[in-house]
């Protein structure tokens, strides 16, 4: 009879435990060398997170276009589009660091909650290693903050609220489009020649993070040239009947109506103005006028007629006379039979930027992508020289003033291009007081 | 007092638009006991007929012309309508111009046909099941046909102007002895006032005159008692489906030129064409009519700047809290009947 204190079932605890624990160092260091979704495989996965339903789903549509036609140039396919006039030769149509690139794609519905659950599916389950897109600043920011919490890059869609690269910026998060600070830098000095010093403006303002930073925005500038802000009406997001706010702006001794609106919401403001005689009208013994801070093409076509005259601002324009410009509506146009919209070029020049920082970081990981794209000056993608701010993420190029077609000669030429504004005019310093408030933080790896 | 005004002209065309689809939806409850919540997909059908009628006018064939190019360098595409092929550049264009009251002519036998289909189809199966599964299937209904919608048609609002002579607005303050441009108001929202009072007058006066309507009304009274008559009243109450389907429809083809369709708009009435049939009493016609008028007034004076001055968000919520006034006040509504709903 044995008196010994082991038992088999004692050494096996034992035996288990003392494994685990020397076990234990070799997992922290192995994930501590690694980043969420390091591509490990032949291919990597990039998410496409965009609007496939709900009211900004036309506008989705076209940015998984660019998307995919850039896919397709960053493998090797087609003529390469924007690849060939990109200032950065570091893309060589061999994939991302030679890996082929797949893509898995998400539907925002334009909810931040729905939004941040696709990406979210595509980060966990599809292992995304980069999430893009968008059409509101409302999903941007949430889709923003969720990749810095899960340590992925997102590389903005359309996204125009000054709080995206302002009290929302995040590490982990760039942005090409430009903002409503910028509309309204490049907007101001053009309404002062187009319609004079002495203005009385009324905005209406759609009621969400892009409304207000936009109303901020050319309240400001507008007024610094010499205009009064008589009034700023917050109108709902859901609202599609604006008559009964469109007709108080009558009486008002307002000569300028400013629609912060956009989509939907611009398409129905601006159809009510026009039904209600405001174009026809004088006041203080001028013209009355109409202006939209934030054009779009999608919109333009929407509004039909209306939009006829209208001055407003784009990110970019598919008339452009540039190489990149050039080649990315030949691309898109022989490939849809369309020219693309600003929301695609936007996405397209993002996903291109993306591939090109971890050629040139040599790596996947998030910070090293991160501090590839800081401060990086490049050209060729269509909107001039231009610059990724290290100190918040927000890219500068030269912006566009735009005023919808009196007669258009088809159905892609409603806008035409009234200046284009340098990029110096729309520069503003990283701590101006409509971007204060928030903080960049450190990139998150993740893992 | 001209800042009044102008919101009461306001209010009028909301509050058309709210009582035509509220009188449609009260026929069909006050005749077959459905609430049918499919009924804001019809007035969106109605105004997509005018969309199509529009793009009907305007299918094209193309000519290259060699002179000009496209975007991307190629010979321009020019496109002429067929009917102004047809028919001749002139008249072409005048069709092309009055579309959207053309469609009304086009849009009549397709929501009838829609609302038989609808109700033979599918609703007819819930007349005996708890309101609950209604408001379900039929609210799904409203889904299913939105997403077709979309998808044949996409996302954005497309816009469906009114005839050129409509598209100006009315100087009603100089019929009033205000200044020149104090109270104006679009055309063709005075035309929308005129079209929703006809149909209105039309719906009434087919219940009130007609032998047709007097068995349905009776049939909204006593079904079961007109049913031991020998009348078919189901038959009746179905062709009345037909009927709140074309109301609903032609509510919204004439609804185009105001806001541009799209596929949502549907449900952005819905809801609010509940209240007012809540406020007016369930399965009251008058009472739909005349809350649909009211709501839509009191909307317009809430988005008036001096009274969101004194209590913000009442634009937001000005419907919701006369409903709740007058349902505390009067439970049944301001014209509801004893016994409806009270089961």
């Amino acid at each position: 009879m044995s008196n010994s204190k082991f038992t088999r079932r004692g050494v096996i605890k034992t035996g288990a435990g003392v494994g685990a624990g020397l076990a234990l160092p070799t997992i922290f260091a192995s994930r501590a060398s690694a980043f969420t979704n390091e591509p490990t495989g032949s291919s990597v996965t990039l998410g496409f997170n965009v609007p496939q339903t709900g009211p900004y789903a036309d506008e989705g549509a076209d940015e998984l276009r660019a998307f995919e036609l850039a896919v397709e140039h960053l493998n090797g396919g087609g003529d390469g589009g924007m690849m060939n006039t990109f200032s950065s030769k570091a893309l060589k149509g061999n994939g991302i660091m030679g890996k082929k690139v797949e893509y898995v794609t998400g539907d925002t519905q334009t909810k931040s909650d729905a939004a941040r659950a696709s990406a979210k599916s595509m980060i966990e389950k599809d292992g995304a290693v980069m999430i893009s897109g968008g059409s509101s600043s409302g999903v941007a920011v949430a889709v923003q903050g969720l990749c810095q919490e899960a340590g992925v890059i997102f590389m903005a869609g359309l996204t125009h609220s000054n709080d995206t690269t302002g009290k929302d910026k995040k590490a982990n998060g760039f942005r090409h489009f430009f903002n409503a600070y910028m509309s309204a830098a490049a907007l101001a000095p053009v309404l002062e020649k187009l319609y004079g010093k002495d203005r009385r403006a009324y905005h209406l303002t759609a009621d969400y993070t892009w409304g207000w930073t936009q109303q901020e925005s050319i309240a400001a500038a507008t007024e610094a040239v010499g205009w009064e802000t008589v009034r700023n009406v917050l109108t709902p997001l859901a609202q599609t009947d604006f008559s009964s706010y469109i007709a108080p702006v009558l009486n008002s001794g307002a000569d300028v109506l400013v629609l912060n609106h956009y989509g939907g919401n611009m398409v129905n403001s601006l159809t009510n103005a026009v039904q209600f005689g405001l174009r026809d009208k004088q006041v203080n013994g001028k013209n009355f006028e109409i202006v939209v801070p934030l054009y779009s093409e999608l919109m333009a076509k929407g509004a039909g007629k209306n939009i006829a005259g209208i001055v407003g601002s784009q990110n970019w324009d598919w008339k452009l006379e540039d190489d990149g410009t050039k080649a990315f509506v030949k691309a898109f146009g022989e490939k849809y039979g369309f020219p693309p919209s600003q929301a695609a070029q936007t996405c397209y020049a993002q996903t291109l930027l993306y591939a090109d920082a971890v050629e040139r970081a040599g790596s996947f990981n998030p910070c090293d992508v991160g501090a590839a794209l800081e401060g990086f000056e490049f050209d060729g993608l269509g909107n001039g020289p231009t610059s990724y701010r290290a100190a918040d993420h927000q890219c500068f190029k030269d912006v566009l003033v735009v005023r919808g077609a009196e007669n258009p000669q088809d159905e892609f030429h409603l806008v035409e291009i009234v200046e284009v504004t340098p990029v110096g005019q729309v520069t503003y310093a990283p701590d101006h007081p409509m971007f204060a408030g928030g903080n960049l933080g450190s990139c998150n790896p993740g893992a | 007092m001209d800042a009044i005004i102008l919101q009461f002209l306001n209010g009028l065309d909301k509050g058309s638009a709210y009582a035509l689809i509220a009188l449609g939806l009260t026929l069909i409850f006050g005749t077959l006991g459905v609430v049918n919540f499919a009924h804001g997909a019809l007035f969106m059908i109605g105004s997509f007929c005018a969309v199509t009628l529009s793009k009907l006018f305007t299918l094209s064939f193309e000519t290259l012309d060699p002179t000009r190019k496209d975007f991307l360098g190629n010979p321009l595409k020019i496109k002429t309508p067929y009917v102004e092929q047809w028919f001749g550049p002139d008249t072409g264009a005048v069709l092309i111009d009055w579309a959207v009251p053309l469609a009304i002519l086009f849009a009549i036998p397709i929501m009838i046909a829609v609302g038989f289909i609808m109700e033979r189809g599918l609703i007819k199966h819930f007349y005996k099941r708890p309101h609950a599964d209604q408001i379900l299937v039929t609210f799904g209904l409203a889904i299913v046909l939105q997403e077709l919608v979309k998808h044949y048609y996409g996302a954005n609002p497309i816009q469906t102007p009114a005839p050129e002579v409509f598209r100006g607005s009315f100087d009603f303050g100089t019929l009033l002895g205000f200044d020149p441009n104090v109270i104006i108001y679009p055309y063709w929202r005075l035309v929308y006032f005129a079209f929703a009072a006809v149909i209105i007058g039309g719906v009434f006066a087919f219940l009130q005159f007609t032998t047709f309507g007097m068995v349905v009304r009776a049939g909204m009274a006593d079904r079961e008692t007109v049913g031991l008559l020998g009348i078919n009243i189901d038959k009746r109450f179905t062709i009345m489906f037909g009927l709140a389907a074309a109301v609903a429809g032609l509510a919204g083809v004439m609804y185009a030129p105001i806001n541009s369709p799209n596929y949502h708009m549907g449900m952005d009435f819905l809801v609010l064409s509940f209240v007012v049939v809540v406020v007016g009493g369930m399965g009251s016609l008058p009472g739909a009519v005349a809350a649909g008028f009211l709501l839509g007034i009191l909307e317009s004076f809430a988005s008036m700047n001096e009274i969101k001055g004194l209590i913000p968000g009442i634009d937001q919520i000005i419907i919701y809290v006369v409903a709740i006034v007058i349902l505390l006040t009067r439970p049944r509504g301001l014209m509801g009947r004893r016994g409806v709903m009270e089961e």
